[in-house]
């Protein structure tokens, strides 16, 4: 620091000016964000806190007793389990396969356009038009009647967007050049894509799936007039029964059944989202190792 | 060896009156991208078992023409072929199975392609897809396929490795050897040593010599010296067109027809 | 040797070389029959969507064309569906009801969402960012029936204590539950924009000379402009659409509300409330599918347009 130089000095003033204005934005938008997740974190705690005291083996294994007031939710796991599977093994294979059709297939035209906004509307019209949709369609006029059949056939139309949209992903990120490889050696399209395209994207294609399983299982609206009851003593011996499910549990415990143990439908709040949020994990932890090991 | 069908078909299709039957007959080939062409009323006759060189500046629609030897046009948006390519006598526009053809044409690119699985899968695959499957046999093709593109004794112990994460000059030489394994009837060969370090080059250049004695060879080269090398002729393309095509030897002695022959051989431009 | 030779001889040769080219082999069908089949599962959304429309209309109809007033319903507020004498179908309260919420969510969400976005996309690095991505997602997960229930046994105690108000099922409950539900889609569908906008864009400016966030300010959000809009509406979209959080949320009192602190019902939690106890095939019930067609309309519209200008950015 000899002679001051005026115009340094200035330089210098300016840039810690912008420092300070940079670090308040910073400050600011930081703050936002944890505003944002807090609350959210402190009342997922919450649940924890009240509902952990009603987690058990036997919360989990045994049925609803008492008119629901005590006991466990059993049938309404057992349910979603059924609900879910059978959903997946609807939606899985259409929805890879379309994926398949936009990623490997398609051409950019308006016919395509046309497939992708039907995509992007199945995953936005609401849940409950979802399950007027699975009511009219599939309980009345296919008539399976109210079932676990119904009901999943109404999920899995729901969150097909789900395994379509991270299956198309992870086929888009097989490089072309290995395709054109594969081709120029005389393979055949789906040749090309059973060999080098999906062995390179099948892990990308199960993150999406494990996806789907989240999602699905959280559903409660579409579910409700195709498939779920309230109660039932009964269960599921076939996908033509109904059933009980995890979801619709939660919503009747906490709004239909008057004198239920508190911590009762806080424990049910918390095994499905337990259940939920450690398919969505299963599903990022994966994706993250998959990032961690590239193949070219 | 000879086949005399493909000798009467060359003869009867107007190809240059000598002894020799065309493996590849292009006449009058022209190749759109939407409005742009990329190659325009080209006519080429390639013999058999030989290696044919294609020599020119970038944008001289040399791998446009590779493309549509191997029917990608299929396969390629916006590509439009005019004009009639013969293989083995055969009109290729007009074959009921276009996977049959190009598993009968084997292409390598200016960057080397390792698909992602092992060594072993990338020579393997092509006889798996036309549905051999014994583990002898499959081993017996893998080595000498490696083995003829000169790369066997480097990757012999990691044959289970991944083949799209060797060493430039060694993905380039698996791609040959996935070629040859395609049993191919006509090798292609698109700018090779792009990416390829100077002592892989002449050992492929060595492998390719020796392959000439039982496949027909077409070779798109960037470096006017390796046509010299290795070419039996050469087709000079210029801007979308043949402008010559004759014996090698006679294009490096000015034995030309056409002034930028000349030039671009030796070295006035491109 | 010679399993060698066996080996390589598998290949026709030299003049039968063309005729593989004639023949369609097993592979060449399988190759046919599994193009059709993506084929068919590729439009199979769009026929999914038409269905959903066809199946909801095809219940619904009978009201629409028959009885209904579409002044009276979309202009009156009275709802009494279950009024064995003379049945009111109006539904502006219940579309009061979902425009009060979803407004007083977006009002919550989207200057977070926007600056969480702008944080995680523009500020944090490394492991915070993975964090906070992690995070987002994690919290878009949850289901709504879990935020219903928030809504009611969490929100409602903590409402009534704070603003002193008999019930804590309102406006402000259900918007909150909204926004803390929409909010983390519309962050990862911002920071997605965010991150869209090429980093030479950003380089150019501080080359420049500007500052980080008059980077962000002058070049990145406008940038991302299109993208951050879409995101906005999809948003809307969701929480137009929202069923449980809002049916447990609200209070469910057919309401034009006057302050937040008043109980509405919306579209959507009627129709759940009601579809169970109405007759299959009755006027309440084509009443019901009625709505249904109107909601599918709407966030059909707010889909669309989303769609447009998200792809407007990638043209421009």
């Amino acid at each position: 620091m000899a002679t001051a130089n005026p115009t340094m000095f200035q330089a210098s003033d300016l840039n810690q000016h912008n420092e300070r204005v940079q670090r308040r934005y910073q400050l600011l938008f930081g703050l936002m964000t944890l505003l944002l997740i807090t609350p959210v974190l402190l009342i997922l705690g919450t649940l924890v806190v009240k509902g952990g005291g009603a987690i058990s083996w036997e919360f989990l294994l045994t049925a609803p007793t008492d008119g629901m007031r005590t006991g466990g939710v059993f049938p309404a796991l057992l349910g979603t389990i059924w609900l879910v599977t059978v959903a997946l093994l609807l939606s899985v294979p259409i929805g890879v396969f379309a994926a398949i059709y936009l990623s490997e297939y398609a051409g950019d035209n308006w016919f395509t356009r046309m497939i992708n906004l039907a995509i992007i509307n199945l995953a936005g019209v609401p849940s409950i038009v979802h399950a007027l949709f699975g009511l009219g369609a599939f309980v009345l006029f296919f008539r399976f009647g109210t079932s676990i059949l119904a009901a999943s056939l109404t999920l899995a139309v729901m969150t097909m967007p789900v395994v379509i949209v991270a299956t198309r992903e992870s086929l888009q990120a097989v490089p072309q050049a290995f395709r054109e490889a594969c081709w120029n050696m005389g393979a055949t399209r789906w040749q090309t894509i059973r060999r080098v395209v999906l062995p390179n994207s099948i892990t990308g294609i199960l993150t999406g799936v494990i996806l789907e399983v989240s999602r699905t299982a959280g559903e409660t609206a579409p579910i409700m007039f195709t498939g779920a009851v309230f109660f039932t003593p009964f269960l599921p011996q076939s996908v033509f029964d109904q059933t009980m499910a995890l979801s619709l549990h939660l919503f009747v415990a906490a709004t239909q059944v008057p004198g239920m143990a508190e911590e009762i439908p806080f424990g049910v709040a918390l095994v499905l989202i337990a259940l939920v949020l450690t398919m969505n994990s299963v599903s990022i932890a994966f994706r993250m190792w998959l990032r961690g090991k590239k193949k070219w | 060896m000879v086949s005399s069908g493909a000798a009467a078909v060359a003869s009867d299709t107007g190809a240059p009156a000598d002894n020799f039957p065309s493996k590849l007959e292009i006449r009058n080939l022209t190749i759109r991208y939407g409005h742009t062409v990329a190659l325009r009323g080209v006519n080429l006759a390639v013999r058999e078992h030989e290696i044919f060189g294609i020599i020119g500046p970038a944008n001289a629609g040399k791998t446009s023409l590779l493309k549509a030897i191997n029917r990608m046009d299929v396969f390629t948006s916006g590509m439009k072929v005019d004009g009639e390519i013969r293989f083995n006598g055969r009109d290729t526009s007009r074959l009921s199975n276009v996977y049959a053809l190009r598993s009968r044409i084997g292409v390598v690119f200016p960057l080397p392609v390792g698909l992602p699985m092992t060594v072993y899968d990338n020579v393997a695959l092509s006889p798996r897809l036309r549905g051999i499957k014994s583990k002898a046999d499959l081993d017996v093709i893998v080595q000498r396929c490696l083995t003829r593109a000169a790369l066997w004794d480097e990757v012999k112990d990691r044959l289970h490795a991944l083949g799209s994460l060797l060493s430039g000059g060694q993905q380039q030489r698996l791609t040959i050897a996935r070629a040859l394994s395609q049993e191919p009837d006509l090798l292609m060969l698109d700018e090779f040593s792009i990416a390829v370090d100077p002592v892989t080059t002449m050992r492929i250049e060595d492998v390719l010599k020796e392959l000439r004695q039982e496949v027909t060879i077409l070779l798109v080269t960037n470096l006017v010296q390796q046509a010299r090398r290795l070419a039996d002729r050469t087709a000079f393309f210029l801007n979308g067109e043949c402008v010559e095509v004759g014996v090698t030897e006679d294009l490096f002695t000015g034995e030309v027809k056409d002034q930028r022959t000349r030039d671009y051989v030796e070295g006035r431009f491109g | 040797m010679g399993t060698s030779t066996q080996a390589l001889s598998n290949r026709a040769t030299d003049a039968r070389v063309t005729e593989d080219f004639d023949r369609r082999d097993f592979d060449w069908y399988v190759d046919k029959l599994v193009a059709g089949l993506v084929f068919v599962c590729g439009i199979s959304a769009i026929l999914f969507v038409l269905g959903i429309f066809f199946f909801v209309t095809k219940e619904g109809i009978g009201f629409v064309f028959e009885k209904m007033d579409f002044r009276e319903f979309f202009l009156t507020p009275y709802w009494s569906p279950s009024d064995a004498e003379d049945p009111e179908y109006g539904i502006l309260a219940l579309m009061a009801g979902t425009a009060s919420v979803t407004g007083l969510a977006m009002l919550v969400a989207v200057p977070f969402s926007l600056g969480a976005a702008i944080f995680i996309a523009e500020f944090a690095s490394g492991k915070t960012r993975e964090v906070l991505k992690v995070l987002v997602e994690l919290l878009a997960a949850i289901p709504s029936v879990v935020w219903g229930f928030i809504g009611l046994v969490i929100m409602n105690p903590l409402l009534i204590k704070w603003f002193d108000i008999p019930v804590g099922l309102c406006v402000l409950n259900a918007g909150i539950i909204l926004g803390l539900m929409a909010a983390p889609i519309m962050t990862s569908i911002a920071e997605d924009a965010l991150k869209a906008v090429p980093d030479r864009y950003r380089e150019a400016a501080e080359a420049m000379g500007a500052t980080r966030w008059q980077v962000i300010y002058k070049v990145v959000l406008p940038a991302a402009k299109n993208g951050l809009l879409g995101g906005v509406l999809l948003g809307v979209g969701r929480g137009f659409g929202e069923t449980m959080a809002v049916l447990m949320a609200t209070g469910h009192a057919v309401n034009i509300p006057n302050s937040v602190f008043d109980s509405v019902r919306a579209l959507t939690a009627t129709i759940a409330a009601e579809l169970g106890e109405a007759v299959v095939g009755g006027e309440h019930y084509q009443v019901l599918f009625t709505i249904g067609i109107f909601l599918f309309l709407v966030t059909f519209i707010i889909n669309l347009s989303a769609d447009l200008i998200v792809r407007g950015i990638r043209k421009g």
